[in-house]
């Protein structure tokens, strides 16, 4: 990986988000298909939004999509010729025993940028995600709201053209979910895809450009949030618009 | 009075007896530096059979854990035959000096930091595995994540090790010989003293030997709970 420097930086904010592909993509454990075949081109501006009943395969297609996993069947693509700068924040984030400005040191060591510019990156992000205060406590005593931040601000150092988020705030009260969310459309003005999965429709009436609605383990549709949202088309989506129990 | 165990240990200690001081701070050198080399060789290696799949993976782990168990005289046996003059190491004259039972211990100790660093690694890597993936992270860059994450429990690994290193007779006076001012360690001492049915003086020793082991554990503690309250 190259180094993560300043002019880099800003011309990541004014290239077009590179657009992801899944080709015929299907993913089996033991025989069992849990999801796909699934094709579909994100090459709008966004965010996308996958949404869907629990166990549709939303997660899966997250994994998928950022090389977590490997597809069984069929391939998943990105437009320009090397892959994107990717990072992904989970559901429960994954911090290190350590500071919370040594988590995001870490993550800028381990991408290779120069040892005398990691500081300040991490200072940085750590300011515009409002946890300057808390830079030398432990990344494990902080609470839920502000591990989920850091992870945020983690990702937002590595400058990815990619951002991926697991369902970031569904453990979260209502001020961490409000901040999640802010974050999340900084990162879109920034440039960054942003590929989110959620349960809570009204989070992504919230941050929607697009829509991906599974269930089942299958795409049932991928539109823009208005078309989503005021007109689904499939049977299992206009249920879950409408607040139906979908399976 | 000077048949109390207790009150020799306590005068030894008061009057400076210059020979015991001589066997703590042999026996001190010896299991310490035992240590430190079997934990520099044992948490990698530890480490290493966590993160990487090979062929053969399970009888590594079958074996590393099997070794903690070996008897020290079994470990004294294999050094002695490596270090005796006929043996394939015989020319480094190493038999009989305090340089023997560093090897000796570090036969030791290094299988139980393998094992238990191995087993530790494994599960934190569980926890760690998609997020070093995300960040895309080598298995070889993970190693010393992982390790610098795990160093609370890392910490009393080495303890357990050094309880090994300290405690154990069988291999140190085997391939060390129990001489006096050479390779006289606390152990072999103990089992001199009680063999001469001077048993005041070889519980004295003992107390001196389990006080030992005592502070150092007790320091071993403060220092993690220490630096845990520092940075989680």
């Amino acid at each position: 990986m190259t180094s993560l420097n300043a002019p880099r930086l800003a011309s990541s904010a004014l290239l077009s988000p590179p657009s992801l592909s899944f080709q015929g993509v299907t993913y089996s454990h033991e025989e069992k298909v849990l999801l796909g075949p699934c094709s579909f081109t994100l090459d709008g501006i966004g965010p996308t939004l996958v949404m869907g009943p629990n166990g549709a395969g939303k997660s899966l297609l997250l994994r998928l999509a950022h090389g977590l996993l490997s597809p069984s069947q069929g391939r998943v693509t990105w437009s320009g010729d090397r892959k994107p700068r990717q990072a992904m924040v989970f559901q429960q984030p994954v911090l290190l025993r350590r500071s919370a400005v040594a988590n995001l040191i870490h993550a800028l060591a381990v991408n290779n940028v120069p040892r005398r510019e990691r500081g300040k990156l991490a200072f940085d992000a750590l300011d515009r995600f409002g946890l300057s205060a808390c830079a030398r406590t432990p990344a494990r005593v902080l609470s839920g709201g502000q591990q989920q931040r850091l992870a945020l601000a983690r990702a937002w150092v590595l400058s990815p053209q990619v951002l991926f988020l697991d369902e970031p705030t569904s453990a979260l009260d209502p001020a961490a979910i409000k901040a999640v969310e802010a974050a999340v459309r900084e990162f879109h003005q920034r440039g960054t895809r942003i590929v989110m999965t959620t349960h809570d429709i009204h989070q992504a009436r919230r941050l929607a450009g697009d829509v991906l609605f599974l269930s089942g383990g299958k795409v049932r549709e991928h539109t823009s949030a208005d078309a989503f949202f005021n007109a689904p088309v499939s049977r299992e989506a206009q249920a879950f618009v409408a607040g139906e129990l979908v399976e | 009075m000077e048949n109390n165990a207790f009150y020799v240990a306590l005068s030894l200690l008061l009057n400076f007896d210059a020979s015991l001081y001589q066997i703590v701070a042999l026996s001190l050198q010896v299991s310490l530096l035992a240590v430190l080399i079997a934990a520099v060789l044992g948490f990698p290696l530890g480490a290493a059979v966590a993160l990487w799949r090979f062929p053969g993976r399970g009888a590594v782990i079958v074996v590393l854990n099997a070794l903690m168990g070996l008897p020290p005289v079994v470990a004294g046996l294999m050094v002695y035959l490596l270090l005796s003059r006929a043996g394939p190491l015989g020319e480094w004259g190493l038999l009989f000096t305090p340089g023997a039972m560093v090897i000796a211990q570090v036969v030791l100790v290094l299988p139980i930091l393998a094992a238990l660093s191995r087993q530790k690694v494994e599960e934190m890597l569980g926890e760690y595995r998609e997020q070093f993936v995300s960040l895309g992270m080598s298995r070889a860059r993970m190693m010393p994540t992982l390790l610098w994450d795990a160093r609370f429990a890392l910490l009393t690994v080495l303890l357990a090790g050094f309880g090994r290193a300290s405690a154990e007779v069988g291999a140190v006076m085997m391939v060390g010989g129990n001489i006096d001012g050479v390779t006289r360690v606390m152990t072999t001492a103990i089992v001199l003293e009680t063999g001469k049915g001077n048993l005041p003086l070889a519980l004295g020793l003992g107390i001196v030997l389990l006080t030992l082991v005592m502070l150092i554990n007790a320091a071993a503690y403060l220092l993690g709970e220490l630096t845990r309250r520092r940075t989680g």
